[in-house]
């Protein structure tokens, strides 16, 4: 079986054009597209449904930068889907628990205040995206795994601060 | 997801819930987070001379299986020996709480602070 970047005919590689695999994603789903299938055989009907959802799981995974690079990552042989792990960064840690302070007080109808939060958060999510890039290009196979989990603790935040947001309004 | 009426408990009425000054010799401080759920705990012993855990207070933002495995091992270490303490598994933490299958890390979240604060307690006690 094709792994999901060879399904879209990308190089293997953390930094991918969105809107290219967004392209080739849609032309691969009309080929498989049931209508096409409509007078063939019981079997290769069922291949198509198969190699549907293939590809949905395929472009799922490959959309979000951190399946992605969980993705390259279980490429290399580092698992990281079920691991139940702890993260011992104090620094980084403390971090967390004084952002998730400041969630604790934050009011979601405050706009400068929403805006600041996003906006620091934001960057410091992009310092770890850029921090990931350049580990998954070296080859530094397990800082890139740490940096994964960090930006899964920044992910939530921002998960938490969308529904802050959301209760605002 | 059904919760035990033990994490409810802890996590309705949960002890000792706090901090100590970080920076008190006496004092450990453990910092863990589990990526697959994003919950982050920090737990603080209070180390007499003598090596027993005298208090223990925690701080814990996550689900309540999380803030009830770490209410629980504050109760759990207080009157312990450093050794003692370093003992304690995740799957006691887990069957005492009847946690389910997909809220073991929380438990494991909680053996991990111990260690990490013990660990820090060495650190400070090195030199």
């Amino acid at each position: 079986m094709m792994n999901h970047f060879e399904l879209f005919g990308l190089a293997e590689a953390y930094s991918i054009d969105l809107a290219e695999l967004q392209q080739r994603y849609r032309k691969l789903q009309q080929a498989l597209h049931p209508d096409r299938f409509a007078n063939a055989s019981e079997r290769d009907k069922l291949l198509a449904v198969q190699r549907t959802s293939q590809l949905n799981d395929a472009y799922q995974t490959l959309r979000n930068p951190l399946t992605r690079a969980e993705y390259i990552l279980s490429l290399r042989g580092v698992d990281m889907q079920h691991e139940q792990k702890t993260l011992q960064d104090p620094e980084f840690l403390m971090a967390q628990m004084e952002w998730r302070e400041r969630l604790e007080t934050l009011a979601g109808d405050d706009f400068a205040a929403m805006d600041a939060a996003y906006k620091e958060l934001d960057e410091q999510t992009q310092a770890l995206q850029q921090a990931l890039e350049s580990d998954l290009q070296a080859g530094a196979d397990e800082p890139a795994a740490d940096t994964v989990r960090k930006l899964k603790f920044m992910q939530k935040l921002r998960r938490e601060l969308e529904e802050i947001e959301d209760n605002a309004l | 997801m059904a919760y035990s009426d033990k994490v409810i408990d802890h996590y309705e009425n949960p002890r000792n819930v706090g901090a100590f000054d970080k920076n008190d010799p006496s004092i450990a401080t453990g910092m863990v987070g589990a990526p697959a759920c994003g919950d982050v705990m920090k737990l603080q012993l209070k180390i007499n001379d003598a090596g027993v855990i005298e208090d223990a207070k925690f701080k814990t933002y996550g689900c309540g299986s999380a803030i009830a495995s770490s209410s629980l091992v504050t109760e759990w270490v207080k009157g312990k020996s450093i050794e003692e303490a370093a003992q304690l598994k995740n799957t006691q933490i887990a069957e005492e709480l009847a946690l389910p299958p997909v809220k073991i890390h929380c438990s494991i979240l909680a053996e991990d602070a111990i260690k990490a604060a013990l660990e820090d307690y060495k650190k400070k006690h090195a030199g």
